[in-house]
């Protein structure tokens, strides 16, 4: 439903997209999940027709993003980061601009407007304006702009930013039932590592490159048993630390944020030989499960957050 | 295929007029200050109706700055951007936000002519229909050369620069405050091909306020001219390939 080859782009000098090649297949909730300035916000522009990009192609639903962008357009829906809503205007207001830019008018329009509001639970607020609306229902009128049309492919850049939890629990559920109950095929941008594990497949991409690509399972496979974290006391440096666990155990740890990181089977066990072995040079230990957050240093030696 | 090309521009064009009217306070701002400075220079110098025209010019020119400054911050963060990703056609695009920012200039600047016999105005109703026929055309030209300038612009700052190194300027020696006819030098020359001139004389014609060059038809010609000049370019400049371009 989007295949993205070779994509590559530029902002002047700086290389913003570096040879990006993934596919998205119908039907896929599908994340792009990286640090901000890792390349999201790019792919999402040229995803989304408003950059031609420098190099490489990108087709959605079958269109070609540079040279067919009012195809594109009639077949996606836009969830921006930043509002994209009048806030001078009701939210049925909203809607109708919406519909009227995509062509529908009429009592088709009102059907949508209708279905689209009571989806989202906006129907007892659609002579509201926008301007007096919280966060969590702006945005929801923001995707029921994004809907209105039955657009095959969805696409939300940081859709849930500045949601409060509940908000956020709200909204993917609703993801969720989209792509069940009508098809749609998602692909969403995020930072928050929670919401890139909601994903069916994502890709992980730091500084305009793709590190990783998969299910949120398969990656944080990819790193075998545990993932340990160890405080250096006060007086130890990381850098030191790192160097004896190393020679001590024959592991291979990573230095981050002033803490040593070691991805072990059987953590447990690890801990109390490492704690024995250094006294007095560790303060803490913390023992837990991969997440994606681990994936990512692994692949990039930097943190996402 | 017309449904959809007029189907935007119905849309934003009212989008413009419901703005407007749930913030009548623009409506003060823009009228009040061309019409505090006609009332001082037209009473200081003991001759209203000699600077009525440049004064109506001046707040349609204030409501398009207004309007299309706008679009700066909209398209980066507002309701333009849904249109840029939207089937919407780039022309229904421009002419929608021309055609409504144009409307507001155009419900202002009739506004400002009720004041009209003040400056010791009086003509027939053909000729009131002819000025507001005029009004809009002159709204029409300066929303488009609004529109031309803020499509380029990726901050307000900028417009502000403009609009007080050009735009003012422009509108100074278009006949506004001093004729063409005492006009010195160089000026002239500028006043001979400043399009915002032919506006305004084409307005004086027409409320018979002074008779200076040039006349009515060839005032209307060059307007009409311009205005379809600017409104051809802003859609040149709105079809532009890549609508963001940075980061």
């Amino acid at each position: 439903m989007i295949l993205v080859e070779n994509l590559s782009h530029q902002y002047g000098s700086r290389l913003a997209l570096s040879n990006v090649s993934f596919e998205v297949k119908a039907g896929e909730i599908f994340g792009l999940l990286g640090p901000n300035g890792g390349g999201k916000s790019t792919l999402f522009r040229i995803l989304s027709t408003m950059m031609v990009p420098s190099g490489g192609g990108a087709q959605v639903a079958g269109h070609d993003v540079a040279r067919e962008p009012a195809a594109v357009r009639r077949s996606i829906g836009v969830v921006f980061q930043t509002q994209s809503l009048d806030k001078a205007l009701t939210v049925s207001e909203n809607l109708r601009a919406q519909g009227h830019l995509h062509g529908l008018s009429g009592p088709k329009l009102g059907e949508r407007m209708d279905h689209v509001m009571e989806r989202l639970g906006l129907a007892d607020r659609r002579g509201d304006i926008v301007e007096t609306l919280s966060g969590g229902l702006k945005r929801r009128v923001e995707i029921g702009k994004g809907l209105l049309h039955r657009p095959v492919v969805l696409l939300m850049d940081e859709a849930s930013t500045g949601l409060d939890p509940g908000a956020r629990r709200e909204l993917w559920q609703y993801v969720e039932e989209l792509r069940s109950r009508e098809g749609v095929t998602i692909l969403l941008t995020t930072h928050i590592l929670d919401e890139a594990d909601r994903c069916d497949r994502l890709v992980l991409l730091h500084q305009g490159r793709v590190v990783a690509e998969g299910a949120p399972a398969d990656l944080r496979a990819r790193i075998g048993g545990d993932v340990v974290v160890l405080k250096p006391a006060e007086t130890a440096a990381a850098g030191d630390l790192a160097v004896r666990v190393e020679t001590r155990f024959a592991l291979k740890p990573a230095v981050m944020d002033g803490e040593v990181r070691v991805e072990i089977a059987n953590g447990h066990r690890f801990i109390t030989e490492v704690v024995e072995a250094f006294p007095g040079l560790i303060d803490s230990v913390g023992l837990h499960k991969p997440t994606l957050e681990d994936v990512f240093v692994r692949e990039t030696g930097a943190s996402i957050e | 295929m017309s449904n959809t090309f007029w189907l935007p521009v119905v849309t934003l064009w009212q989008r413009e007029l419901v703005r407007f009217w749930r913030q009548k306070s623009r409506v003060l701002g823009v009228v009040a200050s061309p019409l505090v400075f006609w009332l001082l220079i037209g009473s200081g110098s003991g001759d209203l109706g000699r600077f009525f025209a440049g004064a109506l010019v001046l707040t349609v020119l204030f409501s398009a700055i207004f309007s299309t400054i706008s679009i700066i911050e909209d398209r980066r963060e507002g309701f333009l951007l849904s249109m840029l990703v939207s089937p919407a056609s780039r022309t229904s695009m421009v002419l929608g936000k021309i055609l409504g920012a144009a409307t507001l200039a155009w419900i202002q600047g009739i506004i400002f002519l009720a004041f009209a016999p003040l400056a010791g105005v009086s003509i027939g109703l053909v000729e009131v229909v002819a000025v507001i026929g005029a009004v809009f055309l002159v709204s029409f030209t300066l929303t488009g050369l609004g529109f031309v300038i803020a499509w380029r612009m990726s901050s307000t700052s900028g417009f502000h620069a403009i609009m007080n190194l050009l735009l003012v300027p422009m509108w100074m020696v278009s006949g506004s405050l001093f004729p063409m006819a005492t006009a010195h030098g160089w000026i002239k020359i500028v006043m001979w091909v400043n399009p915002l001139t032919y506006s305004i004389s084409l307005l004086n014609g027409l409320l018979k306020l002074s008779t200076g060059a040039p006349g009515i038809g060839v005032s209307l010609l060059v307007t009409a001219c311009f205005g379809v000049a600017l409104l051809l370019a802003s859609g040149a400049v709105a079809s532009k390939k890549s609508l963001v371009s940075n980061a």
